[in-house]
């Protein structure tokens, strides 16, 4: 049997997707649907003193619908009960929504909302996270003694990075479509990450039983976060117009409410304080965080968390306080953005790191390999690493494949002279990446995953974990069938259907390949365990595998066989001092990015970017390399481009043609190597993937600058604006043309 | 709300004449942005899709006349426009992705009058004269006079552009045309230049021709700065002084895409370095 | 005054279409909507990301700039044109092999920009093939995987056509049938 982990094995749905056959909530038609839309405040913050509906519109045309006609509970559920799922008596940001409306004619639809006025009572908005004084969560993590470290240290360096709002960009705007059937039973059918997230959410909102509510993952055009928990706000407005209308609602945001109303990374002010020894050993590492949540709590405290676990970078230092925090301003909630917080606590660990190196005398690669994490190697949080820790090698891998040690020095002699139109430079950065929910996430989550063998003989993977564009499909056949020693053909994947699948979590927090692959493979090996015990092997043929389906189903039509989450031996976590085994596993990635900078125009071109990854055994190559490739480009973007302008709260350049994402010609050529630590409780030794290429560009793009120009940018985007400024203030200019 | 489609130029003249509120249309490619969003509702359309005679490009010895309807793709692609006017093709390929300038038309792109339109600072050194139409008549505008401001043209009731007629210019010492906008594609312009520079034999500016795009409400020439060099050598103090007068002929802002600071900055660094170039 | 423009009729897919509704509605709401044609996507809505390009007499645009009123006599081609998922054309196969695709919702507006290119005999250069694709976004890929599928369909359609154009001398199978030929021929 040929075995299929570790080949490229061609993506389940790619035909399908790629004929044009693939359906997206907006592909379906639905008999009888109307089209849904928002009405959303038009102030950051105030009382709702009353709506009024103009009185010479044609009404009865259309349903209206407002917090009064919520059913159960006017709440968005996730970690705290504060958001609404409509705004009744105050609004906490602009563009919140406050009332919707449906029609056959979406462009009606639209007509209408420019007919309903809202009166407010203005109050004072908090804009700034550095002004607000509501705190949405903390965290205080503690090693070792950071006066005494940094009393210690031959030398301190002090450093302070910004990091903006982020639109996740995807391709499809967020959708849904909701009904309710004869026996009252609540259907979703929508885009998203997390249908389990949507059950939830839905059961208070409309006070129904689970099984009364059924969600249906629409095939998804991207997420990267972005449709982790805003789905529940669309499905249940989508829901509340179907219940009022007895009809079908569909709601498709358009681009520009997508980019105005929907959650973003959130913006951090980091700052650091390090010891270093002369050696380059670091002592002491003294960080503190300031997160912007927005207006509502969502998913703020656990994105704060991840973004505290990864500010060390990935080092061992005998002396660290890592103080942070998450605050309310009156803006749009922020959410979940692949990274998860991650991206900005390494963008400023990273470059700070440079800095530090640069203080010391010493150069990017040094410093890194004097203190970074090997196994046995202690976190932050008191974790020592028993395992799978392939940091140093990816960053040797990288600096060989990248010719860093000789691109900086032929740079150099290049910016030495003052005749050339450019300046060049090559800079790099190291990270690591936890998989999974941290410290007692998983535990918490049980999450449950299913194969299933029918009376026909087809093998299916049951699970929550969804598609959308990362290889969930192909990558759960591909652990499938190796588990059963079956061909991967035979495998096939189900939608997610909370009515068919189990629940194995939100598809989030690049846990899906480690942890809930982990249970499709516990799952296989029970169901091979079966055809073993009822058939003496696995059958080699469909024909035969038919005959075995029909005797281990017996008189059912199909036979189930599940696997649910056991936390890995030895592993423990501390919720209340927030100490132990923060996540089962770390990924590392080293990044060199290879650029020029324009010297009259500050333009940075980048020339190529090497990328490697210890994401443990690499389940479909091809498909892993796809996840870094992208990654990498949205990273990027983030680093060089995406620059979201704020104003009284509201998102100035909610459009893709001011809202800068890379091109195909601002994406460089890529070299995307593996090194392979294999972690040993995952399956066939896979650790998470979809995160880490998120997190190690920023820094290294940034590195990158100062190699070139000698100028340090801390804050991202990296524009040219930013660049001339800072060019302008600097003492000592160079010689520029 | 109702579509016209004259089928002949003079079909087209004749309604616009008789409909003078009518949105005249031709790629769509920059009206429909609007009309997704809910504008021009009610509106009626003249439609100019189907007047072929505007659409194409002719060649004389001493000009070339390209039809108001003809794409940026046409433009690029055209032999006469690729030998005489290259920095009229480099600009066109800078329009949009390849979907916009398929569509996209030379004179809908002049009619639209944006500040960052990227035909208009090679237009403007090439010292195009556009040709307008009506029923009335027909009459000639200089490139350098078509825009009233922003979003503006001078184009009166009933009168569509016909035609843009480029006089074919003598070889020039040094070109360039270099558009600085938010990304590698696909992008509006921070600030764009063109310029055409011709030397006498003894190394003296015969003819300077500069123009900024994206850094006042329309297209402009640097009329101090060309007239500053003419008949002197361009030594590093010329040059300095030259980058120095740029400022008098532009009138930057801040907005979403960029700062006035760097818009400026980045300009006197192009002129600095188009005059500087050693060929 | 109104000129009364009757029922549009266009070409899609090679099949005679018409559209009584209003002139203006966009193309892409007559080819998803009027003709069920799904595999075009929406986007942006401003002719930004491309999702929607479908071909117009050979050319790719954005349908959701489109009037569909300037698309009447006018030959369009969608994804739906290209292959089914059991029976992909070279482009599609390229992209299932290389990893061109990934969420899929960029995909079919992608494909056409691409299709333009490689029918009409583009290079497998890397530089010619980003520059070509520079208005069709996709936020998944990378970009690096789908440059790839098109320099492969490149090669494989030159190879197939290399084949065809050497095939005639070499089959025997087709000089035991000349009478199909100068039927075609006369065509």
């Amino acid at each position: 049997m040929a075995h299929v982990v570790g080949t490229s094995a061609r993506r389940k749905e790619g035909p399908e997707k790629l004929a044009g056959h693939a359906r997206y909530v907006d592909d379906y038609r639905i008999p009888g649907c109307l089209h849904g839309v928002t009405l959303r405040s038009s102030i950051a913050r105030g009382r709702i003193r009353r709506l009024v509906q103009d009185p010479g519109f044609a009404w009865d045309e259309f349903v209206v619908a407002t917090a009064a006609d919520i059913p159960g509970q006017n709440v968005v559920s996730l970690i705290e009960q504060d958001q609404p799922l409509l705004a009744a008596s105050e609004v906490r940001h602009a563009l919140e929504p406050i009332a919707l409306v449906a029609h056959a004619d979406r462009a009606r639809a639209y007509e209408a909302l420019a007919h309903i006025q809202v009166e407010y009572e203005p109050l004072e908005a908090v804009l700034l996270p550095e002004q607000s004084e509501q705190v949405f969560e903390s965290f205080l993590i503690e090693r070792g003694d950071v006066a005494a470290g940094l009393a210690e240290a031959d030398l301190v360096v002090e450093g302070e990075y910004s990091l903006p709002h982020q639109e996740q960009a995807y391709i499809e705007n967020n959708g849904a479509a909701c009904w309710f059937e004869a026996d009252g039973t609540l259907v979703v059918l929508a885009s998203m990450q997390c249908p389990y997230y949507v059950h939830k959410a839905m059961k208070p909102i409309f006070d129904l039983p689970g099984h009364k509510v059924r969600v249906i993952q629409a095939v998804t055009g991207g997420g990267f976060g972005g449709k982790e928990e805003y789905p529940n706000l669309i499905a249940g407005h989508a829901a509340l117009l179907a219940r009022k209308a007895g009809r079908p609602v569909k709601i498709i945001y358009d681009r520009h409410e997508d980019m105005l109303a929907t959650t973003k990374r959130h913006p951090a002010r980091i700052h650091h304080r390090t010891g270093v020894k002369r050696d380059g050993r670091l002592v002491a590492q003294d960080i503190e965080i300031l997160m912007d949540g927005g207006a509502y709590v969502t998913l703020s405290p656990v994105v704060l968390s991840r973004g505290t676990l990864h500010a060390t970078g990935p080092y061992d230092c005998p002396n660290v306080r890592i103080r942070s925090r998450v605050v309310a301003t009156n803006t749009p909630p922020n959410g979940a953005f692949r990274g998860f917080g991650a991206p900005q606590t390494l963008f400023a660990a990273e470059l700070h790191m440079e800095r530090v190196a640069e203080a010391i005398g010493l150069d990017s690669v040094a410093i890194r390999r004097k203190n970074v994490l090997r196994v046995g190697g202690v976190l932050a949080v008191g974790q020592v690493l028993h395992e799978s820790v392939g940091a140093e090698a990816a960053l040797q891998r990288c600096v060989k494949l990248s010719h860093f040690k000789d691109k900086r020095r032929e740079y150099a002699r290049w910016n030495w002279r003052n005749d050339l139109p450019t300046w060049r430079g090559i800079g790099l950065a190291l990270v690591h990446h936890g998989s999974g929910f941290t410290g007692s996430g998983e535990v918490y989550l049980a999450s449950k995953a299913t194969v299933a063998l029918t009376r026909a003989g087809e093998i299916r993977v049951l699970s929550a974990s969804t598609e959308f564009g990362q290889g969930t499909n192909t990558m759960f056949a591909q652990l499938a069938a190796d588990s059963l020693g079956v061909p991967f053909e035979w495998i096939s994947v189900e939608t997610p259907d909370t009515s068919r699948v189990p629940d194995s979590g939100p598809t989030v927090a690049s846990r899906t390949c480690m942890v809930v692959g982990r249970l499709v493979r516990s799952a296989a090996l029970k169901l091979r365990n079966a055809l073993l015990r009822e058939h003496g092997h696995v059958p080699h043929t469909l024909r035969r595998l038919r005959k075995a389906a029909l005797k281990l189903c017996g008189d059912d039509l199909e036979r189930h066989f599940e696997a649910q989450y056991e936390r890995p031996a030895g592993m423990q976590w501390d919720d209340e001092t927030y100490r132990g085994d923060a996540y089962e596993a770390y990924s590392y990635a080293a990044v060199a990015v290879d650029l020029e900078v324009d010297k009259a125009t500050w333009e940075v071109k980048l020339a190529h970017v090497t990328s490697v990854q210890d994401i443990g055994t690499p389940i479909n190559p091809l498909l892993a390399e796809g996840q870094v490739v992208g990654g990498t480009a949205q990273a990027l973007g983030y680093a060089l481009l995406e620059a979201p302008v704020y104003k009284e709260g509201v998102m100035l350049n909610a459009q893709l043609t001011n809202y800068i994402i890379p091109t195909a010609l601002d994406t460089p050529e890529m070299e995307i190597a593996f090194v392979e630590a294999p972690y040993s409780n995952g399956p066939f030794g896979a650790k998470g993937v979809g995160e880490l290429p998120m997190d190690a560009p920023p820094p290294a793009v940034a590195a990158a600058i100062h190699n070139a120009t000698g100028l340090w940018i801390t804050e991202l985007p990296i524009l040219p604006e930013r660049l001339a400024a800072a060019d302008r203030r600097r003492q000592t200019p160079r010689a520029r043309r | 709300m109702s579509v016209l489609r004259p089928r002949s130029a003079a079909e087209a003249l004749r309604l616009y004449g008789r409909n003078p509120g009518a949105v005249p249309l031709a790629g769509a490619t920059d009206f429909m942005v609007g009309w997704n969003a809910g504008q021009a509702n009610g509106r009626t359309i003249l439609d100019l899709a189907a007047v072929a005679s505007w659409a194409q490009i002719r060649a004389t010895r001493s000009a070339l006349s390209i039809g108001a309807l003809a794409t940026h793709t046409q433009i690029q692609r055209d032999r006469h426009v690729r030998r005489h006017l290259p920095l009229l093709v480099e600009a066109c390929a800078t329009v949009g992705g390849l979907q916009i300038q398929n569509r996209g038309t030379l004179g809908g792109n002049i009619a639209n009058a944006s500040p960052a339109g990227d035909s208009f600072p090679p237009l403007a050194v090439y010292e195009a004269v556009v040709e307008i139409a009506s029923a009335r008549g027909r009459r000639r505008v200089a490139f350098g006079s078509i825009f009233a401001g922003v979003k503006k043209t001078v184009l009166g009731p009933g009168e569509l552009i016909e035609a843009i007629h480029v006089p074919i210019p003598r070889t020039p010492s040094r070109q360039l045309w270099r558009k600085v906008g938010t990304r590698a594609a696909q992008a509006i312009s921070k600030t764009m230049v063109a310029g055409l520079l011709w030397l006498a034999r003894d190394g003296t500016v015969s003819e300077l021709r500069f123009a900024l795009g994206s850094m006042a409400p329309s297209v402009r020439r640097l009329t101090k700065a060309e007239a500053f060099v003419k008949g002197k050598r361009l030594t590093r103090e010329v040059i300095h002084e030259a980058c120095a007068l740029l400022k008098q002929d532009v009138a930057p802002i801040d907005d979403i895409r960029s700062t006035a600071e760097y818009r400026l900055a980045v300009s006197e660094n192009l002129l600095a370095g188009f005059l500087t170039r050693q060929r | 005054m109104r000129r009364r423009t009757g029922l549009l009729e266009l070409r899609v897919n090679g099949k005679p279409v018409r559209f009584g509704g209003p002139p203006f509605t966009r193309l892409l709401d007559v080819l998803r909507e009027e003709l069920g044609l799904t595999g075009t996507k929406e986007g942006c809505g401003e002719g930004e990301c491309g999702a929607c390009s479908v071909l117009l007499d050979g050319r790719p645009v954005n349908s959701c700039l489109i009037p569909v009123c300037q698309a009447a006599g006018r030959r369009i081609e969608t994804v739906e044109s290209l292959g089914t998922p059991a029976s992909l054309n070279v482009l599609q196969q390229a992209f299932l092999n290389q990893g061109g695709a990934q969420c899929g919702i960029c995909t079919p507006g992608m494909l056409m920009t691409a299709w333009a290119y490689v029918r009409g005999g583009g290079s497998s250069d890397p530089a010619a093939i980003r520059r070509e694709l520079a208005g069709n976004l996709c936020r998944c890929t990378g970009y690096q995987h789908i440059v790839n599928s098109v320099i492969s369909a490149v090669r494989s359609r030159r190879r197939s056509l290399a084949k065809k154009r050497s095939a005639p001398k070499r089959a025997p199978v087709r000089r035991r049938r000349p009478a199909a030929r100068p039927r075609a021929r006369r065509r």
